[in-house]
């Protein structure tokens, strides 16, 4: 392992990755308040430098210039105890992906896709991590020049924007950002301007998906003007019973506002809904609920080929019967943790086998049979 | 005299050009001057057609032009970014200003003005941070009072008022003002 940071640069790079791979990641840490539905909390501030075009129509040479400009910031600004820089062009797809995974960057920041399907994966485009909690990821050359975002454990946008904004002043102290008083923060897309601030948090909602109370759920947020997505953000399914809400206005209402309605008002509702769902399996439908999440357990711990879907399906009820404490000697950090070790890229390192390509859906299997049978009792 | 593409309503409008030796003239009704873009009349109610000109600074205001409503800046124009979604620069918002704030109200619950942090840098390019001990949170409360002011003013259609309260807000965090030029 190199040293730390020093005034020269960042000490990791993209070889540290496959040591961030063994480690718990923030946003399934299933620690925090309200961490029974509330899986985390991700604050992200879209920034832009003055002076340049906006992605759509930046040059290669004015994206590296951006690149460099912000790189020597982020090193200056010194945002975290030590950081990993990862130039995303000249990373592997199995890298981009680990990274996606761990939701330190998106995913059309991995294929260097725009939405108007413009770029590529050798466009120049880089993410900086905060270490050692990966709380902090500033991407680089993203849609927007620059997008802070921090995650953290449970429902706590408060502390996560605290830490975005110093992170924001602190890149703010070297760099100009686009900015107009009358529009606020110009970002490349208009559903973006003004705040640039997004507040999001990553709910498990097992029980209302099973008792079928989710539809009304997403209509109701969608009637308060939020956005409801899946697992990885945009166009991604629900998969695991994981459903991500954020505000979609950005603009006329200041940080702390859209801060505090979904802190204060959305979340602890949902939250709410939720637990009373739960608590209706409980009782009820008691042995049905018992029945499917027993099948669940039973599955996991016996299949010798598991799809990541499946499997993600499987371990959402797993951690159900934790929460109601129908399954006592399964440890919830263990189950929080496979989330993440299913996925193709995570799997794929951590189950590496010499250079021989892996049947993933058997590996998936056989990781999930040794971990579950592992548990103490 | 009727219009030459209905033939039903009287002309209003009433176009001659000379090309090539020769008078070509047409005369359109209201209705179809407006279908086929010629219309001069504001649609909307009088008080919104005002309410907006005087939001838009006259810096962001469009300039009478043949030429399809573009960006001087990074030559996107207006077309383009409906197609895309995605703006070409900075400058794109002054540029675009008069036709994007309907679409930014509709996307953010009818707002078109920022309401939150503001940059230091652009706090301290202001006139009130010349002062020899700056305050940012007074520069802040300002802004934020000002903004007020500005919605009270539209509401009561007081426009020349507005107008004024609008140049306020822009001297003050707007870089490169005539006076600060000086500096």
């Amino acid at each position: 392992m190199r040293p730390g940071p020093d005034e020269s640069g960042p000490a990791w790079d993209k070889s540290h990755l496959p040591v961030l791979c063994a480690k718990r990641t923030e946003w399934l840490r299933g620690g925090g308040e309200s961490c029974d539905v509330v899986m985390s909390s991700r604050v992200r501030l879209a920034r832009n430098l003055a002076g340049f075009p906006f992605m759509p129509k930046a040059e290669r040479a004015d994206r590296e210039q951006i690149l460099e400009l912000c790189r020597r910031q982020i090193v200056a600004a010194r945002l975290a105890p030590q950081h990993m820089w990862v130039d995303l062009h000249s990373a592997s797809k199995a890298e981009r992906s680990l990274l996606v995974e761990r939701q330190l960057i998106s995913r059309p920041h991995a294929t260097g896709k725009l939405s108007s399907g413009k770029g590529g994966a050798g466009e120049p485009r880089a993410v900086a991590v905060g270490l050692p909690d990966e709380q902090l990821a500033v991407s680089v050359n993203e849609e927007d020049h620059i997008r802070i975002q921090v995650i953290r454990t449970g429902l706590d946008l408060a502390e996560a924007y605290r830490r975005a904004d110093k992170a924001d002043d602190a890149l703010e102290s070297g760099l100009e950002f686009a900015f107009s008083p009358v529009f606020g923060y110009l970002t490349a897309c208009p559903t973006n301007v003004g705040t640039g601030a997004r507040f999001s948090v990553m709910l498990h909602l097992p029980a209302l998906k099973m008792t079928g109370e989710i539809e009304k759920v997403k209509n109701a947020a969608d009637d308060m003007g939020l956005a409801v997505r899946g697992f990885y953000g945009e166009g991604s399914d629900a998969a695991g019973d994981f459903f991500q809400l954020s505000n979609q206005i950005t603009l006329g209402k200041s940080e702390q506002r859209l801060l505090e309605i979904m802190q204060d008002e959305i979340v602890p509702m949902v939250v709410e809904y939720e637990r009373r769902a739960r608590d209706a399996l409980l009782g009820r439908r008691r042995r049905a609920t018992e029945d499917t999440i027993f099948r669940a357990l039973g599955v996991l711990e016996n299949a010798r080929l598991l799809s990541v879907e499946e499997a993600m399906n499987l371990l959402s009820r797993v951690r159900l019967g934790v929460t109601l404490r129908l399954l006592t000697d399964i440890d919830p950090d263990t189950v929080c943790h496979l989330f993440l070790l299913v996925q193709n890229a995570h799997l794929e390192r951590t189950c590496e086998r010499g250079t021989e390509p892996i049947d993933r859906n058997a590996v998936r299997a056989d990781l999930l049979r040794s971990r579950l049978h592992a548990r103490p009792g | 005299m009727l219009c030459d593409r209905c033939g039903k309503r009287e002309a209003t409008h009433h176009d001659l050009v000379v090309s090539g030796g020769q008078v070509h003239e047409t005369h359109l009704c209201e209705e179809c001057a407006r279908d086929l873009g010629a219309s001069t009349q504001p649609t909307g109610s009088v008080s919104e057609w005002l309410a907006q000109f005087v939001l838009t600074p006259p810096t962001e205001r469009p300039k009478r032009s043949d030429a399809p409503l573009h960006c001087e800046h990074c030559g996107l124009t207006f077309a383009q970014f409906k197609k895309g979604g995605l703006m070409g620069c900075p400058a794109c918002y002054e540029a675009f200003a008069s036709k994007l704030v309907p679409l930014l109200e509709r996307a953010h619950e009818g707002a078109s003005q920022h309401c939150g942090k503001v940059p230091r840098r652009a706090l301290s390019r202001s006139r009130l941070a010349r002062d020899p001990e700056p305050e940012v949170e007074s520069l802040a409360d300002r802004i934020e009072a000002l903004r007020h002011e500005l919605a009270e003013a539209v509401r009561s259609e007081a426009y020349e008022k507005a107008a004024s309260i609008r140049d306020q807000l822009y001297g003050l965090t707007r870089p490169g003002t005539p006076d600060e030029d000086d500096t």
